[in-house]
């Protein structure tokens, strides 16, 4: 390394690697990967999740998973939820249906109705 | 680059190391492996997270989930149920937490809570093994900035602002031993880092140089630019060999990425570093004593003056700091001397890593704002005294330090405080003890110590420390007469203001600081030969009491003596004759209390 500046070129590269580990503050998209949302293709749908988060570069959203929440009928489930604890379900959800939560949710901050669960669950 | 979904940190201390973490890395790999998920989670080793007591310790993220005391057959549930599944495994979390979603996340149980880590930031967040990650935290961020953007003169000034106070024991302003050295006209100066901790019971230094090996690398070299030297030493122990390990990777990896050696990031700073290793006498821990050693010769201390920032290392200007204080340096260059200064009590800033040990229920390392009450560190963070028992003292500052008794619990603890108390900050064992402990036989421990690790070159500290453990040790058998005590005073008298170093000087301060809070156990030993406590054996005995006793003799075949034999008296109720011990042939070795589930015995 031979200035300052090779060193903060370095920092950005392999900070996304390390923004999983702090801040409680972040939006959080939760992914459900139960024996359900992994039977019903959860794991394609959490893994674009994390691709687009970090190829785009988007600040402070948290990529994880959890349980059943016992819609299993409704699987893949995502919940967003915002750092003031505000929540939104999508359901029925796969890799494109990911890709284009990430673009109007996360950078838009535009819910996408048509798949929450109160319009595809009537 | 690879991205994860999950990262899965391995506490890989020495504390954890020792509890069987070691296994803990392969096993997650192979059950990650097996359940095709190599690719999604990540597994890293990193440094202490400060809760020994409940290590090995494993923290997954991004939910932040601690868990304690993992062994090797929980991996392959925490892989299964957590990461395929993202299930938290309950059984395993910290403990004392109740069953809600605060307890998934290790920031917010008690023990962290009321923390602020700064010397302690990285350790347990980052690989110490992998410059990346401390790069990515920041890492040689100061050190870029210090050498292209700042002078010497500049750097020494944010280091007074800040008010930052050597961490190792005295408590000597950073700044102006940086600026004397600066001042010294040379040729060659040097930076040495002193990581041999000696203390018993402390071991905050080992953790950063275990979790964060990097941070004293970089606060060396800003170091090094102040005062104008371009080698540093680090002289630690060879008893810390992961410690060691890590630096060894450290000093490596930065060399590699030009951070340390010639011509700095371009400029025309040159800095390097080299490690020597201690043999672990505690006398090397004291800064003439660990420059005589690095030079080679037998570690004994040399008098001061001349002080080590005008002639020290090989004759040459010298810094000496502790591992922690360094710690704190980068992050008060990237945040501002004011930053720190905001932090901690008028004339003791920010904040100070302890060693919590003995009688608490969250044993590890602590990292606190100056300032905080004894009371906060142990009922708070500490978990209180377990077992129901009552807080008697705390001991802080090692064998060189004294104890704070429990009225004077809510002093809130800085270095002047302490030493208005009596004792002394030191590098900050701080050491629970309950009623259970006898503070003569706890004075005579830390004699002990300085007796076996006096090197010996004055008279004072050589004699004085072994003539005024003989005293204790008589006290202690019950021999002790009213004239010891005046003698134990006068000699300590003499150690503080004769001895060559800190070694000898600070020696007697657990007998005094024992004597000034707890006298009465002193003269319960000496007039009524009883110890208040009953821990020293020569003052106690073991007897049972007959109407509890049901005579089944368990304690008698328990005793390596034959000195428990039936009597003739069967208490009211009970069918079999009581046993009694027969005090001449009894050894006190407690195996009969350990063995009767009675509770028939008990200590008089």
């Amino acid at each position: 390394m031979k200035s300052l500046e090779e060193l903060r070129a370095l920092k950005a590269k392999v900070k996304n690697d390390m923004t999983l580990r702090d801040g409680a503050d972040d939006t959080r998209v939760v992914v459900g990967m139960a024996t359900c949302g992994i039977a019903a293709g959860a794991r394609p749908v959490m893994n674009t999740f994390v691709e687009e988060v970090s190829k785009r570069n988007i600040k402070n959203v948290q990529v994880t998973m959890t349980g059943c929440m016992g819609l299993c009928r409704l699987e893949p489930i995502v919940e967003i939820i915002d750092k003031d604890g505000n929540k939104v379900t999508y359901v029925k959800m796969n890799a494109e249906k990911a890709a284009r939560v990430v673009a109007e949710h996360l950078v838009n901050g535009h819910v996408v109705n048509e798949f929450t669960i109160g319009a595809v669950a009537q | 680059m690879q991205i994860f979904r999950s990262h899965v940190l391995v506490c890989s201390g020495t504390g954890c190391t020792a509890s069987g973490s070691a296994g803990l890395f392969d096993e997650f790999e192979a059950q990650l492996k097996a359940n095709g998920l190599e690719n999604e989670v990540k597994v890293v080793k990193t440094g202490c997270f400060g809760l020994c007591a409940e290590g090995p310790i494993v923290v997954v993220y991004p939910e932040g989930s601690m868990y304690c005391r993992v062994k090797k057959d929980d991996v392959a549930e925490i892989v299964t149920e957590h990461l395929l599944k993202g299930r938290i495994v309950k059984r395993l979390l910290e403990t004392g937490d109740e069953e809600n979603k605060a307890a998934a996340d290790a920031e917010n149980t008690d023990f962290f809570k009321k923390q602020l880590r700064i010397a302690l930031r990285n350790c347990g967040k980052i690989n110490p093994e992998n410059i990346d990650e401390y790069i990515a935290v920041d890492g040689y961020e100061a050190l870029g900035r210090v050498i292209t953007t700042m002078t010497p003169e500049e750097v020494i000034d944010i280091m007074l602002k800040s008010g930052l106070r050597g961490r190792g024991g005295a408590g000597f302003p950073t700044g102006r031993k940086w600026d004397f050295a600066r001042k010294s006209v040379s040729d060659k100066k040097y930076v040495c880092c002193n990581a041999d901790e000696g203390d018993p019971g402390a071991f905050m230094d080992r953790s950063v140089l275990e979790g964060d090996p990097h941070v004293v690398l970089e606060a060396m070299a800003i170091a090094g630019y102040a005062i104008g030297s371009d080698q540093g030493y680090i002289y630690v122990r060879a008893e810390y060999p992961i410690a060691v390990k890590r630096l060894e990777v450290a000093i490596k990896q930065a060399k590699e990425y030009g951070l340390l050696g010639k011509n700095i990031l371009g400029t025309d700073f040159s800095f390097d570093i080299e490690l020597r290793l201690g043999a672990g006498a505690f006398v090397c821990g004291e800064e003439t004593a660990l420059m005589t050693s690095i030079e080679g010769h037998r570690g004994e201390p040399r008098p001061r003056p001349p002080f080590p920032a005008v002639k020290g290392l090989f004759g040459k200007p010298t810094i000496i700091n502790n591992v922690e204080t360094y710690a704190n340096i980068p992050q008060i260059i990237l945040k501002g001397p004011e930053w720190f200064a905001s932090m901690g009590t008028e004339t003791s800033k920010g904040t100070k890593v302890f060693a919590l040990g003995g009688k608490i229920t969250n044993t590890g390392l602590v990292e606190i704002p100056m300032g905080t009450t004894l009371r906060e560190i142990v009922e708070e963070i500490g978990g209180g005294v377990p077992n129901g028992k009552k807080f008697k003292a705390a001991q802080t500052g090692g064998p060189s330090g004294g104890c704070i008794p429990a009225s004077l619990i809510d002093t809130p603890i800085d270095y002047d405080n302490l030493i208005k108390i009596g004792s002394m900050m030191g590098s900050g064992g701080l050491i629970v003890m309950d009623e259970d402990t006898c503070m003569v036989d706890l004075a005579k421990f830390f004699l002990e110590f300085t007796v076996d690790e006096s090197c010996g070159k004055c008279s004072p500290c050589r004699i004085g420390t072994k003539r005024m453990l003989e005293i204790l040790n008589r006290i202690t058998a019950g021999n002790g007469t009213m004239k010891d005590l005046d003698e134990l005073e006068e000699i300590a008298d003499t150690l503080k203001s004769n001895s060559l170093c800190a070694l000898g000087q600070t020696a007697a301060n657990p007998v005094l600081s024992t004597i000034k809070h707890f006298r009465n156990e002193y003269l319960a030993h000496i007039n009524e030969k009883k110890c208040p406590a009953k821990v020293c054996k020569n003052l106690m005995q073991y007897v049972i009491e007959k109407d509890k006793c049901v005579g089944c003799g368990m304690c008698a075949k328990a005793c390596p003596t034959n000195a428990i034999t039936r009597t003739d008296y069967v208490a009211p109720g009970k069918k079999l004759a009581a046993m009694e011990i027969d005090s001449s042939k009894c050894v006190k070795c407690g195996s009969c209390l350990a063995t009767c589930k009675f509770k028939a015995i008990y200590k008089d």
